[in-house]
């Protein structure tokens, strides 16, 4: 397909603003201006509208086909909230009205929202506080680091190693680096969680923190997980909860009676907000009682009046990670289907997600080899059998065919501690029948991977495009039109 | 409401091919973990829900006249961007790990990099990152990385919440951080300079800058260039329709806020941060990046590319930690530049400087006001000062229905008169004339 400056007619024109209704216009000297108009493209407005859209139609999405993308929450995203979100009252609200002296008034809508979204996490995951600014996932692990190295520095600890499983997402060990920790593995025992004895030949003065998720990428629940925390405890470390899969326990149990000081969760994810190819998401992070003083600027504050307000004034805080206060357009889109949700409504989706991923373990368990066979949370993992492995067939090749009977494939090859991993996460929204005939797709697949090879090595022959090149995309680098 | 499909009869009946009870499958968890209960509202309607939200967005005063820049814009968004971003195949798809199903994402993001490098006349581009603050301090680290240095000097001429943001995001690594003066409105020459050497990493620059001061920073390259270091400049991307752009001066990292490009002002977010570089740089830097390359029939297909710099792969030894960025409000800019396209671009952006241009003449004629920097040229934004607190100001001419600008005393010693004024296309004459006339009786 032509890209759009391909597409690009040189005269033809799109959405120009109006006439000027100012007198004159003004000079400013020819050295500070570009040389060049930008060379964007030259196109009518319907023009645009068909690329796109058919650009949109080279894509999948929840809303087209079943995404049980492992570790990634692929769930309905509620249009409600995306049309609250779109409320002139939030859309056009410039966020520095606030800093304006009494300005704060002008804002008690969004603030409400900021002040009840924070009580809202803290009951969902027994923390004490949240900020709201993080921006994803891994931007919530960075606060998080900041957070515990101002914990320590604030004690006069002096560490320097953070731990983390092998099952860990890659954004933990690299979230911790960059915020100048040195990263200690910690390996998986035979039951695919984090070994209790390794942990504890690795605990010293040394150690800052562990980051974990509970439950963790193979979609297990760690029943050590509070003598994990009391450990890290022991020497005064933190114990950081990574909630990519909050949407296992969600309205069941909370990382903070776990053990957990400090958790992020992934709106985007648990919550709903959509995806939007790879984000805007939004990252919350919560602490526990000790670790609020340190959380960024600013935070909203209920006065006794009832009016909500930004505080500054936060001595120990670890600074501004971001400019204002967080995706609030997705914090939005969250604090609605929490509401519409409710505390049983939560409970559900927990029970429903970890219905679904032990209905597709169970039917699939025969077909595909089990990471782990026993009960899962929200995601199950699977590898491919040795009989496929003879015929050359790799878990690529089962996710591929996939796209030919509909669906979009699982995670594959993570989490790294297993090979040829398929990590399927179906998620609460999907119905019974959805399940069944992907189920079905997963069982013919895992018959033609002994039959007949080939035809799953070819796949897929009906998405718009069959297997990129990707060793060429990545040594004759090409990756903008000039 | 709830959206959970199952009938109580499929429940049963998916549990039995399990063959465990509802119990059993959270039997895992040691009873003692399980929460007792939770304090939680019951759950609303879709109708109640939009009810109570509609009250708070009411909470909201929206009404202002804007004239309240400072790095986050009201620019006229066109109505096709958001049609075309409410596609869900766009929205509700997530990172395009699996290309053959994600080619509209892919080469939304490849003409996106495309959009940004042409419009910054850099060479290459990421996917996006969070927002124009996070992506100065990515640009810092990757200065880091590309020379093993340890020193970044920053002008104060940059937006300070960034610069805040920058500490913040510095303390718990040993960067020597030098920080400078600007001068008459410009960063400052002398000082920067005297700070430029063997150890410096980067300087770091913004142009228009926080007070709407245009700035070429050709000298600032080749100094820094002679030294080893190198340049990095934080734009406003309306403003470079027509504007010197950072590549044609040298620069080696240009950063931004990408807001301005059709997004909404959205209380803060979600935004766009974007970053260009040089070809020779590109394997430091952060984030997602699309790539061009053919698939198993010869047809034109875009990958996710160079990830061995990335975390999933790299782990702790990754260029950043970015895993999720902002992709639709990649999607919206793009869509936002290809709508104005080249024509429409440079038109707002010349009605943007032109109309400040116009309020500038306007307000500095009210007896009193003075512009505070000596004749300087600037975009669309500008600083006057007033002959009296202009915070107080302000709050009077809220009263009135006007943001009329922000306070510098906030982030700038000795700056206690001063408002920074922002005028974009969206506003008229007559709104000029109006804040003109509000600002004369506040006096």
């Amino acid at each position: 397909m032509n890209l759009i400056f391909e597409k690009s007619v040189p005269g033809r024109t799109g959405v120009l603003p109006g006439p000027s209704d100012v007198p004159g216009t003004v000079n400013i000297p020819q050295s500070l201006l570009r040389e060049q108009s930008a060379g964007m493209p030259e196109l009518s407005e319907l023009d645009v509208i068909r690329h796109f859209t058919e650009l949109s139609r080279r894509n999948f999405g929840v809303d087209t086909n079943f995404y049980p993308l492992g570790s990634c929450t692929m769930k309905y995203n509620p249009k409600v909230a995306e049309r609250i979100a779109g409320y002139p009252g939030f859309a056009h609200l410039h966020p520095l009205l606030p800093q304006l002296r009494m300005g704060g008034m002008l804002t008690q809508g969004a603030l409400a929202i900021l002040y009840e979204m924070d009580l809202l996490l803290r009951e969902i995951t027994g923390m004490a506080g949240f900020t709201m600014q993080p921006m994803a996932g891994a931007h919530g692990e960075l606060t998080g680091m900041m957070i515990m190295a101002a914990y320590h520095r604030e004690k006069g600890n002096k560490k320097s190693l953070v731990l983390a499983p092998d099952s860990a997402h890659g954004t933990n060990p690299a979230s911790a680096a960059i915020a100048g920790y040195r990263v200690v593995t910690v390996p998986s025992d035979d039951r695919g969680v984090m070994d209790v004895k390794a942990l504890k030949g690795q605990l010293s003065d040394e150690v800052a923190g562990v980051m974990l998720t509970c439950p963790n990428t193979l979609g297990l629940f760690n029943a050590d997980i509070r003598e994990i925390c009391d450990l890290i405890h022991s020497v005064d470390g933190l114990a950081y909860y990574d909630g990519a899969n909050l949407n296992a326990v969600v309205g069941k149990a909370r990382p903070g009676d776990f053990g957990f000081d400090i958790v992020h969760l992934n709106l985007h994810k648990t919550f709903a907000t959509p995806h939007g190819g790879g984000g805007p998401g939004a990252g919350p992070v919560g602490v526990k009682d000790k670790l609020v003083p340190y959380l960024p600027v600013s935070i909203v504050v209920k006065r006794d009046d009832g009016t909500y307000s930004l505080e500054y004034d936060r001595p120990k805080s670890i600074g501004y990670i971001a400019p204002f206060y967080g995706n609030f357009g997705i914090i939005v889109r969250a604090y609605v289907y929490i509401l519409m949700l409710g505390g049983e409504g939560l409970r559900h989706v927990a029970e429903t997600a970890v219905l679904n991923a032990n209905y597709i373990r169970a039917k699939l368990r025969d077909h595909y080899k089990p990471a782990v066979d026993r009960i899962c949370k929200h995601e199950c993992v699977f590898s491919t059998t040795e009989e496929m492995a003879a015929n050359g067939i790799h878990a690529l090749d089962i996710a591929k065919a996939l796209i030919d009977l509909g669906f979009h494939p699982p995670t594959v090859y993570f989490p790294t501690t297993v090979k040829e991993a398929m990590m399927i996460e179906p998620t609460e929204t999907e119905n019974k029948e959805t399940l069944d005939a992907f189920i079905e797709a997963m069982i013919e697949l895992a018959e033609l991977a002994e039959k007949d090879p080939e035809k799953l090595k070819a796949a897929p022959i009906s998405a718009p495009v069959s297997r990129p090149n990707e060793t060429a995309a990545a040594k004759n680098l090409n990756i903008a039109y000039l | 409401m709830e959206f959970i499909p199952h009938t109580a009869e499929q429940r049963e009946e998916m549990l039995e091919a399990i063959g465990l009870t509802m119990a059993d499958l959270f039997g895992d968890i040691p009873p003692a973990l399980m929460a007792k209960s939770f304090n939680l509202p019951q759950g609303l309607s879709e109708q109640e829900v939009r009810n109570r939200l509609a009250e708070l967005a009411g909470k909201n005063s929206i009404d202002l006249t804007l004239f309240l820049g400072g790095g986050f814009y009201d620019h006229f968004i066109p109505s096709a961007v958001y049609s075309i971003i409410s596609r869900s195949e766009f929205y509700t798809s997530y990172t395009p790990y699996q290309p053959e199903i994600s080619q509209g994402t892919l080469q939304a993001i490849y003409e996106f990099q495309s959009a940004i490098c042409r419009l910054t006349d850099m060479e290459v581009s990421n996917a996006s990152l969070y927002d124009g603050g996070t992506a100065m301090y990515e640009a810092m680290m990757m200065a880091l990385r590309i020379t093993g240095r340890n020193k970044v000097i920053v002008d104060d001429s940059i937006n300070p919440i960034y610069r805040v943001m920058i500490h913040s995001y510095t303390r718990n690594l040993q960067i020597d951080l030098a920080e400078t003066h600007c001068v008459d409105g410009l960063a400052n020459r002398d000082e920067i300079l005297a700070r430029l050497d063997d150890d410096t990493a980067a300087i770091i620059v913004q142009t228009p800058n926080f007070f709407g001061c245009i700035d070429d920073f050709t000298d600032l390259a080749e100094a820094a260039h002679k030294k080893g270091a190198l340049l990095v400049v934080s734009c406003y991307p309306v403003s470079l329709g027509i504007l010197k752009t950072p590549g044609a001066m040298g620069a080696d990292i240009v950063m931004g806020e990408g807001q301005s490009l059709g997004m909404p002002m959205s209380f803060g977010g979600p935004y766009l941060g974007f970053m260009t570089s040089r070809k020779k740089y590109v394997r430091k830097m952060p984030g997602r990046v699309v790539g061009e390359t053919l698939d198993r029939n010869d047809r034109r297909a875009f990958v996710l590319t160079l990830q061995a710099r990335e975390q999933h792969i790299r782990r702790e030894k990754a260029t950043s930690n970015v895993c999720s960025n902002e992709a639709l409000c990649a999607l919206t800019a793009l869509v936002y530049l290809s709508l104005l396209g080249k024509q429409g671009l440079k038109e707002t952006a010349q009605r943007c400087a032109d109309k400040a241009s116009y309020a500038y003449q306007r307000l500095t004629a009210i007896p009193g006001v003075k512009p505070h920097f000596r004749a300087k040229w600037f975009f669309n934004e500008f600083v006057l000062d007033l002959p009296c607190e202009a915070a107080d100001v302000i709050a009077k001419l809220i009263e009135r229905g006007f943001a009329a600008g922000y306070p510098l005393s906030r982030y700038y010693e000795g700056m206690e008169n001063s408002i920074l004024i922002c005028v974009t296309e969206k506003r008229t004459k007559q709104q000029i004339g109006m804040l003109a006339e509000a600002l004369e009786s506040v006096l």
